[in-house]
């Protein structure tokens, strides 16, 4: 394709000069290759977008336990994470000492359209002042991964939740998950 | 063909201007989808990269804070680093050696480095030997000294790494007073009836 031409080995003083005989235009093919070869590199190398981000912000450490908040029962729900890309939840309060509260019941969902987003929508619009408290089932070996903590965040983002924390789970919720045979 | 040579050479001038090559991370994460549009900060910003055999990495878009954050981690642990190993050091995205073995990591070349990335232990950060803490401490302290700004803490996990170490990590950074995170996700669309 590209070919530089060379003179042969006698192009002493005795050739005539040739230069008004040569055509102004020039090849360009060899550069328009170039060109492309390097916008398809940098084009491919680029790195355009700076990568997105979830904000979280975490309440300051609270040392003593009267300063923390009581959340009203009839305000509370509980999200557990749970393995396998399944989510618990329950509405009210668990606390298996205090007789006048009931025990909730667990139900099981996932994180479709369908799932907890839309539970998530309609206890809102009944109870304008959820409060979601959002924990991991941890155990041994199962355990939820870090794209459902990403994913149920996301979630009170898009069903616009107001007042939401990540609670690291009690005893009583890992016995009330055993009791009632989610896993 | 002018006017087509004339794009290509707009085109490859502003790619050439515009890129910035990405420094080869030491360990390739995966982060999860969500819908929030935030962008990451153009600067200082601390990256702790958590990937899915609990492992953490530490990194700082500075290479002048990280340097001043590496002296400071050797002047607490001990350990005194040649100008060669800094030099190394500055070139290095991030950083999963605890800091006792960082020397001779930094002895290697960057080909017997990558070599090494699948099989490195991570900076430890259980509460005994807690050196992520006294990373990140290092660089925000060493951010405000010398370009007199706060650090934005990027966590960086991958969709599979266990929630537990992510929120051993939040918990260590929060007893350090930092209570402000950035996830990075990738951005996946927007459900449209999440309006109603």
């Amino acid at each position: 394709m590209a070919e530089i031409q060379q003179k042969g080995g006698d192009s002493g003083k005795g050739g005539k000069k040739r230069a008004k005989k040569m055509s102004t235009k020039i090849d360009m093919t060899p550069m328009v290759d170039l060109a492309f070869l390097l916008l398809t590199f940098f084009m491919l190398t680029t790195t355009f977008a700076k990568p997105n981000v979830l904000q979280l912000q975490m309440p300051a450490k609270v040392q003593d336990d009267t300063e923390k908040t009581k959340i009203k029962e009839s305000e509370a729900m509980t999200v557990i994470l749970a393995p396998d890309d399944k989510v618990f939840y329950y509405f009210g309060l668990n606390s298996p000492k205090d007789p006048s509260v009931a025990v909730p019941k667990i139900e099981v969902t996932d994180f479709s359209a369908n799932g907890i987003r839309k539970v998530l929508l309609v206890r809102k619009q009944q109870v304008p002042k959820l409060t979601i408290l959002i924990k991991t089932y941890i155990d041994d070996e199962k355990q939820a991964k870090y794209k459902d903590l990403v994913d149920i965040l996301d979630e009170m983002n898009i069903t616009d939740q107001k007042r939401y924390a990540l609670v690291e789970i009690g005893k009583d919720d890992i016995d009330l998950i055993k009791k009632q045979n989610l896993l | 063909m002018t006017p087509m040579v004339d794009l290509a050479f707009l085109l490859v001038t502003f790619f050439m201007l515009t890129t910035q090559f990405r420094p080869e991370d030491a360990v390739v994460v995966d982060p999860p989808s969500s819908t929030s549009d935030l962008k990451n900060p153009d600067s200082d910003v601390l990256t702790l990269t958590i990937d899915d055999k609990k492992r953490v990495f530490f990194g700082f878009d500075k290479a002048a804070v990280k340097e001043e954050a590496l002296k400071s981690m050797g002047n607490k642990y001990g350990v005194s680093f040649t100008k060669a190993q800094l030099a190394q050091f500055r070139n290095i995205n991030s950083i999963g050696v605890p800091i006792k073995q960082l020397g001779s990591y930094l002895n290697k070349t960057t080909e017997e480095r990558k070599e090494l990335n699948a099989g490195l232990p991570g900076i430890p950060y259980d509460s005994l030997n807690n050196q992520m803490i006294d990373w990140v401490q290092g660089a925000r302290q060493a951010n405000l000294n010398l370009f007199s700004k706060q650090s934005f803490i990027s966590i960086k996990g991958d969709g599979a790494a266990d929630v537990q170490t992510v929120q051993k990590i939040i918990a260590e950074l929060q007893k350090a007073k930092i209570n402000r995170f950035n996830l990075v996700t990738s951005l996946e669309g927007k459900p449209t009836e999440a309006a109603q």
